[in-house]
């Protein structure tokens, strides 16, 4: 809470007293706000016993977790072949060679304004067209790897940017090659400097998988699509599904808070 | 390169859409994410706890998912909009929380003796965060919300997944038609860079305009 102190200070006895009446009024509008949506639901018979209920069995979860297991797998593998291509333009961007620098400066530039989706198009209709049809989890994987690559890239040169150049410098004075310092000495703490950049980029990497939805990958969203379409229960299946999402990417953030805070 | 040119009405109608779709959304937002930022440096605990809430869950679940739930699912629960309307909103719901952040790190970047001055001048909450606080944050936010316009260009394409036919739905459709994809995926590709790039120009011209002298 830094800064949450900025606009205001210790109140006084009025100060109070006004808090505690907009914290009444506030309460009640929430309350107001959720008492509608209930009544909405239960207007509609989308809140009986019966239309939830299958979401407290172990076939139903078990189905749910084997979707998000494919989330995990294809955000993981996208995550390590986005930050090894990340690295890779980083490093390139920074070269003392002119083209080298270019085309990987040329790649994120182009790449960081085209949205996932266009590429995932680009993989599902374009590419079977010259004969290169991947299998459906490559189909999902490669063009966010694509994407998401520029973005690591980005991340990574601010990281290697920041370290200062004294670094290098006492690495090259003490005989090591340009490469060495870069592995040895740069690249260790920047990472360090990165970490959390780059998990809160991994969240946003997952939150990307549900693109498995177009390409009909069965990871979570595309799970809950084809159950909802089996069991019918439209609002309840995608309700469950967004809480899922929201507890792993909810966890996967507060770790990113807590490596900045270290 | 005649499958690009021959279906230009259609793509143009696509980029008109996502054009649309774009502005209101960022509209959207930044009211929003005005309205949160403010419920998060608030003296109220409630307005404090309610906006965090918002920001938490709305970052944490995927845009698609948001999407697939209003458009398919609010139906049923008697709640019915038109589909753009709907994409709209949900797109300006989701990225108010982005606005929202940015907005808290910008007014978390203002000296505290700002605030203090403005309040030993006699200004309360909302005067001295109209007056002096938010005209200094938006200065230094105005690249963050630049990013989260260009990030917000990009994610209307997902309301392609729902069913509104914008650039990127557009140049499937002619895709689909022509079997020509190179010329007009690529031509999709170059109008959205070209969006990005007069945001990043207007937002470079606008903080050179908004840069407050320390």
């Amino acid at each position: 809470m830094s800064g949450g102190r900025l606009l205001f200070d210790e109140p006084g006895p009025r100060a109070r007293s006004r808090i505690r009446v907009a914290t009444v009024v506030f309460s009640l509008v929430a309350l107001g706000l959720v008492a509608l949506a209930v009544r909405q639901f239960a207007a509609n018979g989308q809140l009986d016993a019966a239309r939830w209920q299958p979401y407290a069995t172990w076939p139903m979860w078990r189905y749910l977790l084997n979707g998000l297991w494919s989330t995990v797998l294809a955000a993981v593998v996208s995550a390590a072949l986005a930050m090894a291509g990340g690295l890779g333009l980083a490093l390139g961007r920074l070269s003392p060679r002119r083209p080298v620098r270019w085309t990987s400066g040329a790649y994120v530039e182009i790449v960081r304004t085209i949205p996932a989706l266009l590429l995932v198009y680009v993989v599902l209709f374009a590419l079977p067209r010259y004969g290169l049809d991947l299998p459906l989890f490559w189909k999902l994987t490669v063009p966010l790897s694509v994407s998401n690559a520029a973005s690591f890239a980005e991340i990574f040169r601010a990281g290697i940017l920041s370290i200062e150049r004294g670094q290098t410098e006492a690495g090259l004075a003490v005989g090591l090659t340009r490469g060495q310092t870069l592995r040895a000495i740069v690249l260790p703490q920047a990472a360090r400097r990165v970490l959390p950049s780059i998990v809160s980029q991994s969240v946003g990497l997952l939150k990307d998988t549900s693109l498995g939805f177009v390409v009909s990958y069965a990871e979570l969203l595309y799970s809950g699509k084809v159950l909802a379409n089996y069991n019918h229960l439209l609002i309840q299946t995608y309700i469950v599904v967004a809480l899922i999402y929201l507890v792993v990417n909810a966890s996967l953030s507060k770790l990113a808070r807590t490596l900045e805070a270290r | 390169m005649d499958a690009l040119l021959g279906n230009l009405p259609a793509l143009r109608e696509g980029l008109v859409v996502t054009l649309q779709l774009t502005l209101l959304a960022f509209a959207g937002a930044f009211v929003v994410g005005i309205l949160v930022a403010t419920a998060r440096v608030s003296p109220v605990p409630v307005l404090r706890a309610a906006g965090t809430f918002y920001v938490e869950t709305l970052q944490n679940i995927p845009l698609l998912v948001l999407l697939i739930l209003a458009v398919f699912g609010l139906p049923e629960i008697g709640v019915q909009a038109e589909l753009f309307t709907t994409a709209a909103m949900v797109i300006a719901l989701y990225q108010a929380a982005y606005v929202a952040e940015a907005l808290r790190s910008g007014i978390n970047s203002v000296p505290a003796g700002q605030g203090e001055a403005a309040r030993a001048m006699g200004l309360g909450f909302t005067g001295s965060l109209r007056h002096v606080v938010l005209p200094q944050a938006l200065g230094t936010v105005v690249q963050p919300l630049g990013n989260i316009f260009i990030m917000l260009t990009m994610n209307t394409s997902l309301a392609a997944a729902v069913g509104v036919v914008e650039l990127t739905a557009a140049a499937n459709r002619v895709n689909l038609i022509e079997a020509q994809p190179i010329p007009i995926f690529v031509g999709a590709g170059v109008a959205y860079m070209l969006l990005s790039s007069v945001v990043g120009f207007v937002t470079g011209v606008l903080e050179r305009k908004l840069a407050v002298a320390r």
